[in-house]
């Protein structure tokens, strides 16, 4: 017998709100249908009303987890537009704190994704964890989540060597952590027996339907943006982590060592961190248009922005990784158990505030 | 005008979207912009393949239909959803064709991120 099932817009694995209609047959799922809107802010729309250096505060805002992200995507974007050379401590100094993002992003989702087990003690451990890279960011930028050192032409703040010292042995804590946890979650029985083989995107599929982040990479593709070299990126050793099953748990296991490959590169970082200035001074104001993107924790992000000369951008368009994802989900949630759906949809890590901008 | 663009029409938009998906791009997003000054709309399709970005752009009068690309890319029915919401662009056959709700409520009637907004509401109710 068919029924038709909501899923969501509250549910408890979901800290935003989505709405699935799922349509199923006995136990399993044969459609699944997305409905948004429920925190749409219209946030690109505020380019009429604030000018482009305002805009980097309101794109931080787009999301908290990934907020230093966002700004470092918008900033780059604009430089562009402007024909702008960053300093070369700025560009270390942004991947350092991107990188230290991806860590904290990663972590508050494998939280999340223990305490949809039911691991409410391995959640805190997470959680705790965490807290060592949330302490770095407010002890260097002033702030936890939304830190504001991205501005247009450099960063607004600076390390000392103290902290330097300090961050580079927090990020060995954090990671030897991660580490002594990961066994923990990956060869627990439980855990294989519901992500093993489930919600599985083909490498096919996940080119098809363009999947981006860990999605795409846990399909077998080794595609990041850091590849393409913005920022520092260019300067500083990378691989793509890449796993092959297709499934949640391969994608679980993508963010585990994509937490050892972002601590690598805060140490890669802080060991070739130039001297010299955080900003050039911009003049002018932005004109034509450009294309950017960047490599969020949760996948590819891009901007598009539109200049005509004043100080109000045109447009500011703002392409997500969850948004991109979203498709994908649809095609992996046929054929599942109904018991199944709330970890396939986490294993996307949706964040529904990127999604709705 | 990007330096990997190249400019279709609606007549030519799903044949060169077809060559690229049998290629083997990626496609990456949609993007819609209004151009003020000639009331039209600028869309972007973007691509990837091997990190290397390419656009294709159709400049289309307001209210003109659009042809969709959901038949051959199938994630572009998301972001042609989110764009006739936000601007109105008419997008054809569209395979699940939300009807300007997949953010917006029924009751709205105006194009939230248009400058010069079109009525969806039936003929004979309130102006918009």
């Amino acid at each position: 017998m068919r029924t038709i099932l909501p899923f969501g817009p509250q549910h408890p694995v979901l800290p935003e709100p989505i709405h699935l209609k799922l349509v199923v047959e006995d136990e399993t799922v044969v459609e699944a249908l997305p409905n948004l809107g429920y925190v749409h802010r219209g946030l690109e729309k505020l380019t009429d009303i604030r000018d482009y250096n305002q805009m980097v505060n309101i794109v931080e805002r787009v999301c908290g987890i990934c907020s230093c992200i966002h700004s470092l995507n918008y900033c780059e974007a604009v430089e562009k537009l402007m024909g702008l050379e960053v300093p070369q401590r700025a560009n270390f100094l942004r991947v350092m704190w991107g990188e230290i993002h991806r860590i904290h992003s990663h972590l508050l989702w494998l939280g999340l994704f223990a305490d949809g087990f039911g691991f409410e003690s391995l959640f805190m451990q997470f959680w705790r964890i965490r807290e060592r890279a949330m302490d770095l960011m407010e002890a260097t930028a002033g702030n936890r989540v939304v830190i504001s050192t991205n501005i247009v032409g450099g960063v607004r703040k600076d390390i000392t060597p103290e902290q330097k010292a300090w961050i580079l042995a927090e990020t060995d804590k954090i990671e030897n952590e991660v580490r002594a946890l990961e066994k923990t979650i990956l060869d627990d029985y439980t855990v294989k027996k519901r992500c093993c083989g489930k919600g599985v995107l083909t490498k096919e599929q996940a080119h098809q339907l363009g999947a981006v982040g860990p999605m795409l990479r846990g399909s077998g593709w080794a595609q990041d943006v850091r590849q393409t070299g913005y920022a520092a990126y260019g300067q500083l050793d990378f691989e793509p982590v890449v796993e092959y099953d297709g499934d949640s748990y391969a994608r679980c296991k993508v963010r585990f060592r994509e937490v050892y490959a972002a601590a690598d590169l805060v140490r890669q970082c802080l060991a070739k961190l130039p001297e010299g200035e955080l900003a050039v001074k911009v003049k002018g104001k932005p004109e034509g248009e450009v294309w950017h993107r960047v490599e969020q924790p949760r996948g590819e992000l891009y901007y598009y922005i539109k200049g005509n000369g004043s100080k109000n951008l045109e447009r500011v368009r703002i392409r997500t990784p969850t948004f991109a994802n979203i498709p994908p989900l649809l095609a992996v949630l046929p054929g599942c158990e109904l018991a199944d759906v709330p970890v396939i949809v986490l294993s996307i890590d949706p964040c529904i505030s990127c999604t709705e901008r | 005008m990007f330096a990997n663009e190249q400019a279709v029409t609606v007549d030519t938009l799903i044949p060169e979207c077809q060559k690229r998906f049998d290629e083997g791009l990626r496609l990456v997003g949609v993007t819609a912009v209004e151009i003020k000054a000639d009331s039209t709309f600028d869309v972007l399709y973007h691509f990837d393949q091997d990190l290397q970005v390419s656009h294709l752009r159709v400049n289309v009068p307001k209210e003109a239909p659009v042809p969709s690309i959901s038949g051959v890319y199938f994630p572009a029915l998301l972001y042609e959803n989110e764009i006739k919401d936000q601007f109105g662009v008419n997008f054809q056959n569209i395979l699940i064709d939300f009807g300007c709700t997949l953010y917006l409520e029924p009751e709205v009637v105006k194009s939230p991120f248009c400058t010069f907004t079109f009525a969806r509401k039936e003929k004979g109710k309130e102006e918009a």
